[in-house]
């Protein structure tokens, strides 16, 4: 099984922190789901961050702190610098956004970014496309986790690129990685699951659901689901009918 | 002097980080601090002086995806 630079995680899901409708509803989806990780952000002070800090402390779990909305690898290497301090991990989850509508990433704004950080000894989780070249690239710069989008974030497509992913998945055998973004429907996680990946990271699926709890061990039983079919080497597709039944045997009627 | 506060202006009489943070009642609470848009580490405060026009950015923990 691989690991989170060095971090065996105890269930392959990654719950986001925002757009709940109420701290309790959040700790709720926590909970119910046993994710493992819970990613957070560092924003303008405003009075509510000490609660916050201390609340997902409290929930027991990993903090992967990300540089959502940064637009420039300068940013995003400042505020990766001031998240180190303040959540006292080396986890980033990189983001260099390179695109207002579609939130993809910046591949070159997110590759200098990912160097100077690795670089620098954090534990680099790059939000990156299904890109096989860009993958390489990243890997090359030290990150030993790859965080390949299903679809655009705040979608709920799901897997968008089928091909693309496994592809991806099958091209770097040891490195782990997580879907994120994207998936709306506990079947998208189990799909993901099923294809090899390590983990699923949601946020908007669960949190604005009318029952984000409910949604929330929903989505953990999908991964769980088919991070066990895929341990368990599902058969291969063929084009044809093959019964099931033994044809031995058949009374002649 | 005049700098700039998380987007805002402000006149503050701090001619050094820690010192600012002071002045502006976050001296207590958790944050990670730029100056103009570089990190200063929370050990490195005091020894970051202050110019007029300097851009202060003061981050705490938020939600996020």
């Amino acid at each position: 099984m691989r690991d989170f630079y060095g971090v065996t995680l105890q269930t392959p899901m990654m719950l986001g922190t925002a757009r709940y409708p109420s701290p309790a509803t959040m700790e709720a989806a926590f909970r119910s789901s046993g994710a493992s990780v819970a990613t957070v952000s560092l924003r303008r002070e405003q009075g509510a961050g000490q609660a916050f800090w201390d609340m997902v402390r409290g929930l027991g779990v990993h903090l992967l702190p990300n540089t959502a909305g940064c637009h420039s690898a300068r940013e995003a290497i400042t505020t990766a610098q001031m998240a180190r301090e303040y959540f006292r991990t080396d986890w980033i989850k990189l983001e260099v956004i390179g695109h207002a509508d579609t939130l993809q990433p910046d591949p070159f704004g997110l590759l200098e970014a990912a160097e100077a950080l690795c670089a620098d000894g954090f534990k680099v989780f790059p939000y990156t496309t299904e890109d096989q070249v860009l993958a390489a690239r990243l890997v090359e710069a030290g990150c030993r986790v790859l965080m390949p989008w299903g679809a655009p974030i705040g979608s709920g497509m799901g897997l968008n690129n089928i091909h693309g992913l496994r592809t991806l998945r099958a091209a770097f055998p040891d490195v782990a990685m997580v879907i994120d973004a994207g998936l709306g429907l506990p079947s998208h996680a189990a799909r993901a699951m099923e294809m090899g990946f390590d983990a699923v990271l949601l946020n908007t699926a669960v949190a604005e659901a009318d029952d984000p709890a409910a949604m929330a061990r929903a989505f953990a039983l999908g991964a769980q689901a088919g991070a066990l079919a895929a341990a368990s080497g599902p058969m291969g597709v063929r084009d044809m009918a093959a019964p099931s039944t033994p044809l031995i045997g058949k009374a002649w009627l | 002097m005049k700098i700039e506060v998380n987007g805002e202006p402000r006149d503050i009489a701090a001619t050094d980080l820690a010192k600012a943070l002071t002045e502006l009642g976050w001296s207590d609470l958790r944050v990670a601090t730029a100056l103009n848009g570089t990190f200063v580490p929370a050990a490195a405060r005091c020894d970051t002086p202050l110019a007029p026009g300097d851009r202060l950015e003061v981050l705490t923990a938020m939600q996020g995806g």
